[in-house]
């Protein structure tokens, strides 16, 4: 085993036809996308605190957690009964509360809400309380957008300057389609959406972008090298030569995001999730979005571009 | 491209052992102070801990300010007797307008005026803009770069008292810092439950010695007279009392408090000693005022207003006022600590319990364990021998990473270990990439060594073009982000580096030396 390979994804010398399937490839994806969108209207993403401003307090009680003790005991303190709910383990709490009306109320909340809960049950701990006021939430989702947007922007000029514009054009359509899907994907499970799904999605961005220039890359390069072969062929043949990569790839960094998920602990399996479901997007985006918008694209273009330049008339 | 110098050779080991020197300090304590020991800071929400994030009242710093000036220009008016109909600070506006009875006097009114403003303004410039119209109305605006410099100051004195309070507290390793324009961070690590923090906080503490005024009656409602403000007292703050707005002594000029017993009533006081200044004024008052009634003003509340028995010259004295072991204490560190320039809100909190960010350890450190094996095991099963250089790699990798993060000191999170996790599993695709262009190469008839050479070539362009743009989305995640998200960006753009540079020259060092000692006839990639 210390020598040669093992196994390998796929064989060498794959002629799979990619190219045919283009419409259907893209008519799915915005199909996907489109749903994303609505969805991301109704029902809306289920905001995490960090954008919708509120606490969030984290509770361990030192048997198994008597809900409706500690449920009267919060009532008092005017927080509804389904902010009070059960976390991972039994004897853990999780208590929600909404936006405040301002930045000293949220203040007064949280002592409100540790004084009640330590009154009404001996022994309790409190693991953990996050507490964001209106004016912090509404500047942190300022912020995530805008990271997200320079970054498509810095993308989509790096790979114009780095390739053709078909390309960077090609590139930012399908990291939009990527991205909204993930938020579709949120926006299904209820997982909540908060700095840390930023990260996500921004990491997202770029593994997918990777999986985008390497095909690219290879597109570029076969242009360059098979001066008369149809674009369409030349992509194909560009798929299936980094084929072998591109699922490599995908599949190393789906290993290390696995376990992620499932021993991460409750604050980091969301973001797992996502960036599992953001690695089987991107990496299908690069073979049925990327390279057809590409052939769309370039189908007159790129191929005119490459082809030399013909002789100079001879005046007679 | 396969060859190399034993100087090249030499400098790429010697990186590698750098890097795993830059670790060493994160296993033990540093045995000697003059060593530099530079290690990973564990993030609040894995070492437990207490994140504030403080806001400035720049609108009470405004406000502050405009009332001084309106004292000012109230004096500066007097002498000449210069009557005016309105005399008002506009806070939301940034100005002062004065409106004068006899429109006749303003040039006489700002003649008055301008030594105040040119006297004034830590800029250089003058600090208002004056402006008049001839019906004898007089504004003076705030001047934008002033009121900057002053957002400034305040923000920079703001966080030298925090720093002085939270110091007094005994937290071990508080860090404090500004952001943005008006913002302070407060991070305390280990104190789970901050709300003793936040109340020392939640008090500007500016004290003040003013006269009573014993002619009015400050219960009795109405307006008070001119010059004279109802405040509240302390502990019962349905009680008011008329107290002349001169202030006579001011708590900055305080040198020391200290909570303590008095020995007669055996009720807690706080002791405190003032400097020359303030001990010369102190004495000048108490001398001229026997027998009158002097209020202790704190926060626009009256701690105590007790009579003047005989003048106080030794620039000592005592607060007392329904106090507790604690409130006496609290007060005396307020004190000492000094007032804060403009009251601080907390806008973000977030705590951390010592259980939880253990729990949180052992998660990461789980994922990062088994995520580690199953790369491996990947890269060992899909690429034979040239795995195995990967993986090699990725051990060196990961060393090199925690290497310069020591370096940088920066601050691992949760998020954080994820992202070392992600890059482990993105960095062996530079091997990958180079792995498949290999074999394609020599599966195009190449030699072997020629389908070296023409595989890590060509796969380079490739590994640059793709990280660059990875690398570009995490800087403006490393810019935008905050707090532990900010840490996950650090590990994923170091890890991009660090990863470049292990594909690229490690592995091929690695496979050169195997190629030069085992020459193959055929690659086993």
């Amino acid at each position: 085993m210390f020598m040669r390979p093992t196994f390998r994804l796929v064989r060498d010398n794959t002629k799979i036809q990619f190219m045919r399937g283009r419409i259907m490839g893209l008519v799915v994806s915005a199909i996907l996308s489109t749903a994303s969108v609505i969805l991301f209207f109704y029902p809306g993403l289920n905001l995490g605190i960090d954008f919708s401003g509120g606490i969030v307090m984290e509770v361990r009680t030192p048997g198994p957690a008597d809900f409706g003790q500690i449920r009267t005991a919060l009532a008092a303190e005017h927080i509804p009964e389904q902010g009070v709910q059960q976390f991972g383990d039994p004897s853990e709490v999780l208590i929600r509360l909404g936006a405040q009306p301002s930045e000293a109320a949220v203040q007064q909340a949280v002592t409100r809400v540790r004084t009640a809960l330590e009154k009404a049950v001996s022994g309790v701990k409190v693991l953990r309380t996050d507490a964001v006021g209106a004016s912090v939430s509404a500047e942190l989702f300022r912020n995530g957008l805008l990271a997200l947007g320079i970054s498509l922007l810095m993308i989509l000029v790096y790979i114009w300057f780095r390739f053709e514009w078909q390309f960077a054009v090609g590139a930012v359509v399908t990291l939009i389609l990527d991205i909204t899907k993930a938020i579709g994907f949120l926006a299904i499970t209820r997982i909540e959406f908060d700095l840390v799904m930023v990260a996500a999605i921004l990491t997202i961005l770029g593994y997918s972008t990777n999986d985008k220039v390497v095909v690219y890359d290879r597109v570029r390069e076969n242009l360059r090298k098979y001066k008369t072969l149809p674009l369409r062929d030349l992509i194909d043949l560009s798929i299936n030569e980094t084929l072998n990569r591109t699922l490599g790839t995908s599949m190393t960094v789906f290993l290390a995001s696995l376990p992620l998920a499932l021993f991460g602990g409750e604050s980091i399996s969301g973001f797992a999730w996502v960036m599992l479901f953001g690695i089987v997007v991107g990496t299908s985006s690069s073979i049925f979005i990327a390279a057809p918008i590409l052939l769309f694209l370039g189908e007159k273009r790129l191929r005119r571009e490459s082809a030399p330049a013909p002789a100079p008339a001879v005046r007679s | 491209m396969m060859y190399f110098t034993p100087l090249k050779t030499a400098v790429i080991l010697g990186l590698c052992v750098l890097g795993t020197i830059l670790c060493i300090p994160n296993l033990f304590p540093s045995p000697a102070p003059w060593l530099p020991w530079r290690q990973v800071h564990l993030g609040l929400d894995l070492r437990g801990g207490s994140y504030l994030l403080l806001e400035v009242d720049m609108k009470a710093v405004v406000k502050e300010r405009l009332d001084s000036m309106v004292d000012g220009v109230r004096q500066a008016l007097r002498p000449g007797s210069i009557f005016y109909q309105a005399l008002d600070a506009q806070p939301d506006q940034n100005r002062i307008l004065l409106k004068l009875r006899d429109s006749t006097k303003l040039d006489a009114a700002l003649a008055a005026i301008r030594p105040l403003i040119a006297a004034e303004g830590p800029t250089g410039t003058p600090e208002f803009d004056l402006a008049s119209t001839p019906d004898g109305t007089i504004v003076l605006t705030l001047s934008p770069v002033a009121l900057n410099a002053r957002a400034r100051g305040a923000v920079q004195q703001s966080i030298e008292i925090v720093r002085r309070r939270i110091d007094e507290t005994g937290v071990v390793d508080p860090q404090i810092t500004q952001q943005g324009e008006t913002r302070i961070v407060v991070q305390l690590p280990g104190i789970s439950d901050p709300n003793r923090i936040k109340e020392l906080l939640g008090k500007t503490a500016h004290m003040t010695f003013q006269l009573v005024d014993e002619t009015a009656n400050a219960n009795a409602g109405g307006t008070p007279p001119p010059g004279v403000d109802f405040l509240p007292m302390q502990d019962n703050p349905g009680q008011k009392i008329a107290v002349r707005r001169r202030i006579d002594v001011d708590g900055g000029d305080l040198t020391d408090a200290r909570a303590g017993n008095n020995p007669q009533t055996g009720e807690w006081v706080v002791n405190f000693t003032f400097n020359s200044i303030g001990s010369r004024r102190f004495a000048d008052v108490t001398r001229t005022n026997v027998n009158h009634r002097f209020a202790i003003v704190l926060d626009g509340k009256a701690i105590s207003a007790p009579v003047i028995r005989e003048p106080i010259t030794g620039g000592r004295g005592q607060i007392s006022g329904s106090f507790t072991a604690a409130s006496a204490n609290d007060l005396a560190v307020l004190l000492r600590a000094g007032a804060l320039p403009a009251p601080l809100t907390v806008v973000e909190e977030r705590s951390v319990g010592p259980e939880l960010g253990a729990d949180s350890i052992r998660a990461g450190a789980i994922s990062l364990a088994v995520g580690f094996i199953l790369v491996i095991g990947f890269m060992a099963t899909f690429y034979g021998l040239f795995g195995w250089f990967a993986n090699v790699c990725l051990v060196v990798n990961l060393v090199l990473m925690l290497g310069i993060m020591s370096l940088l000191q920066a601050t691992l999170t949760l998020p954080g270990m994820a992202g070392i996790l992600l890059t482990l599993g993105m960095a062996v695709d530079a091997n990958i990439l180079i792995n498949e262009r290999i074999r394609e190469e020599q599966r195009l008839g190449r030699p072997p060594l020629s389908a070296l050479e023409h595989g890590f070539t060509r796969a380079y362009n490739t590994i640059f073009d793709s990280n660059v743009a990875a690398f570009l989305a995490h800087v403006m995640l490393f810019i935008f982000g905050s707090g532990p998200v900010r840490g996950f960006a650090v590990t994923i753009t170091v890890g991009i580096a660090t990863s470049m540079f292990t594909a690229w020259m490690l592995t091929r060092l690695l496979v050169s030396h195997w190629y030069v000692a085992r020459r193959p006839q055929l690659l086993p990639v």
